[in-house]
């Protein structure tokens, strides 16, 4: 029983599952039931009180979905997570328990296109007014920062461009202004980058992206690197203050290092209800076991096949960090050494019309909006995923008219190339 | 003892031998986390004594409390100190006298005297500081991981069916001894300056 750190495989198989204590079943169980049985009314008034670990009703805790969360913490490097039903859910919890209407948070100008229009108008329903900052300009998330701001959200890989985003850099600023760090990890996976360490305080997954990596379930995950002190200056009364919702707990002082995530689900995902299916969690969770296998592969064809774009004449430009001509092919070098990731773009001479022809030629790659799939898949972002905005938000988030992206799969590399070679000569 | 990150055995050792425990600062508040731990402790079959002088005449789930250590009149193995910081130092000094002397002085999450835990050391008690037992308990057992913690345990073995008040195994591989990732850096780099 020395004290050993395992690797980053070792913990994709094991972290989390144990053999099932009843029946020895060696695979995750799929627990599908809403609710668990007291042992008696003690029992039952301890585990409505937090006062106990355990099951109770699946909308707050199952035994499926505490592994898959037991195993993200650990791939990560974090002290606890909690899972939810899917990305956008895990965004929703977060800020939750950080923002109270009429409070900000900086966000990064490039992200998912579904994150720029939760954000701008979901969230400023609730009195969450985000302003956005360029990650290619740090001082602007100092600009941004006011005494409102609560905290600071990017992606590690941003969608839809693949740029590389400078963590640290970034971690600093949220540092002096005494505000935790959001990183939605999910176009990396922890298998390329670990955000906690180079500064994240929480990490949200779209688990259905590469985590789970094969397109059959939607999921989401926080991560808590444990990292951040709440207590200061009453600025996050879900962690510091006494809560009302259970008899004056202040979770902070209880919970110490896995705080945030316990506020996410106690306060989070016990009210707000987006739990995730047990049956979801296990085939993430099956996904998972293989993420440091697929993952390199994903990274080894994508650099094969934007390397054939980039020398392609009908090509105007390949954007993706892992080629060494890119301008975030040294924050790659730095970030993401074994490989940029699998999601980037390309823009064609032909413009919009070139791209749409592209699509319909296409015979392996699947047009349809989702990236992270053991398939490869191409979509125009400008008229899909990030139509809602405006052309000059399209061209800010990198989705202009005349960008393809692509998510390249772990098939053999030759038989993509030749699917786009056919798709562009023809 | 290296403070910033135990190893995982020096906690399972603490733990797998103590058996009675003085909680010094144990509230009979049941949102109070020295109630939960007191009371969780307890279910795991530790003998519990709490101490905390504004309750004396009344009993913290069957056991008396009492007013100070040296009221305690027996043995005890462990101390957990549910105070802030700045009040640790005279319960460990008033620990000192106990003949015999405690095993363990545990000071609860978000208390820290490296000062008392010195003077402790220095006479062969063991310290933890900065850690919750309850926690400990719960993530060496893997029960914590009923609620997503990250237990930094692994094992391949069966789980025993967790009953109420059993003691649960906590012999698992073990994965790391910060308390956060960033801890286990942070030791690991003052380790390798010194």
């Amino acid at each position: 029983m020395s004290d050993r750190l395992p690797g980053f495989s070792t913990l994709a198989v094991h972290a989390g599952a144990q053999p099932d204590p009843t029946t020895g079943a060696r695979a995750t169980p799929i627990y599908q039931t809403t609710s668990f049985v007291f042992n008696d009314a003690d029992h039952a008034a301890s585990l409505f009180g937090l006062q106990a670990f355990g099951n109770i009703y699946t909308r707050i805790g199952n035994p499926t979905n505490a592994v898959l969360e037991e195993r993200v913490a650990a791939l990560e490097g974090g002290t606890a997570a909690l899972a939810v039903a899917s990305g956008h859910a895990a965004q929703v919890v977060v800020l939750q328990q950080l923002l109270q209407p009429g409070d900000e948070f900086i966000a990064a100008r490039k992200l998912y296109g579904g994150s720029i229009n939760q954000f701008t108008h979901a969230f400023k329903s609730f009195g969450w007014n985000v302003v956005w900052a360029d990650t290619d300009d740090i001082a602007s998330f100092e600009r941004a920062v006011t005494p409102r701001t609560k905290t600071i959200f990017i992606e590690s890989i941003a969608n839809p461009g693949g740029s590389i985003t400078d963590i640290e850099a970034i971690s600093t600023v949220a540092r002096k202004a005494g505000v935790p760090l959001i990183v939605d990890n999910t176009l990396a996976s922890p298998y390329l980058i670990r955000p906690i360490d180079h500064g994240a305080d929480i990490v949200v997954h779209s688990l259905t992206k590469f985590l789970g990596g094969h397109g059959n379930s939607i999921g989401g995950i926080i991560v808590d690197a444990g990292t951040f002190d709440w207590s200061t200056g009453g600025k996050y009364p879900m962690l510091s203050e006494p809560r009302p919702e259970y008899h004056g707990i202040r979770l902070q002082e209880t919970f110490g290092n896995f705080a945030f995530a316990i506020a996410c689900r106690v306060l989070g995902l016990r009210d707000l209800g987006p739990a995730l299916s047990p049956f979801n969690a296990f085939m993430i969770l099956t996904g998972i076991e293989t993420l440091p296998l697929r993952m390199q592969k994903h990274c080894d064809n994508a650099k094969a096949v934007a390397e054939f774009l980039a020398g392609h004449p009908a090509v105007a430009s390949v954007s993706y960090a892992g080629l060494a001509s890119d301008k975030y092919n040294q924050l790659a070098r730095k970030y993401a050494p074994k490989g940029a990731g699998a999601v980037f773009t390309f823009s064609l001479k032909g413009g919009y019309d070139a791209g749409v022809s592209l699509v319909e030629k296409l015979q392996l790659f699947s047009h349809l909006a989702n990236v992270g799939d053991t398939r490869s898949l191409v979509i125009h972002p400008a008229s899909t995923t990030h139509s809602q905005l405006d052309d000059a938000a399209k061209v800010r988030s990198g989705a202009g008219p005349d960008v393809v992206r692509l998510s390249i799969g772990i098939e053999d590399k030759e038989d993509l190339i030749a699917d786009l070679e056919q798709a562009l000569g023809a | 003892m290296n403070h910033d990150a135990y190893p995982d055995n020096y906690i399972r050792g603490i733990l797998n031998s103590v058996k009675s425990i003085a909680m010094v600062g144990a509230s009979p508040v049941n949102v109070r986390p020295s109630y939960f731990a007191f009371k969780y402790l307890a279910q795991r079959g530790y003998d519990m004594i709490p101490v905390n002088p504004g309750h004396v005449g009344k009993d913290l789930l069957g056991q008396p409390f009492v007013a100070s250590l040296a009221d305690i009149g027996r043995p005890i193995d462990m101390i957990d100190i549910f105070r802030n910081s700045s009040h640790i130092m005279p319960v460990v000094e008033e620990a000192l006298t106990l003949d015999p002397l405690p095993k363990v002085i545990w000071m609860q999450l978000g208390a820290r005297d490296d000062a008392a835990a010195e003077k402790a050391e220095a006479v062969g008690i063991k310290v933890v500081m900065n850690r919750c037992p309850k926690i400990e308990y719960g993530r060496l057992s893997s029960e914590i991981s009923w609620m997503g913690v990250n237990s930094r345990t692994l094992s391949s073995k069966r789980a025993p069916a967790p009953t109420q008040g059993m003691r649960l195994s906590l012999n698992r591989m073990s994965v790391g001894g910060g308390d956060t990732a960033a801890s286990d850096r942070a030791a690991k780099n003052k380790s390798e300056q010194s």
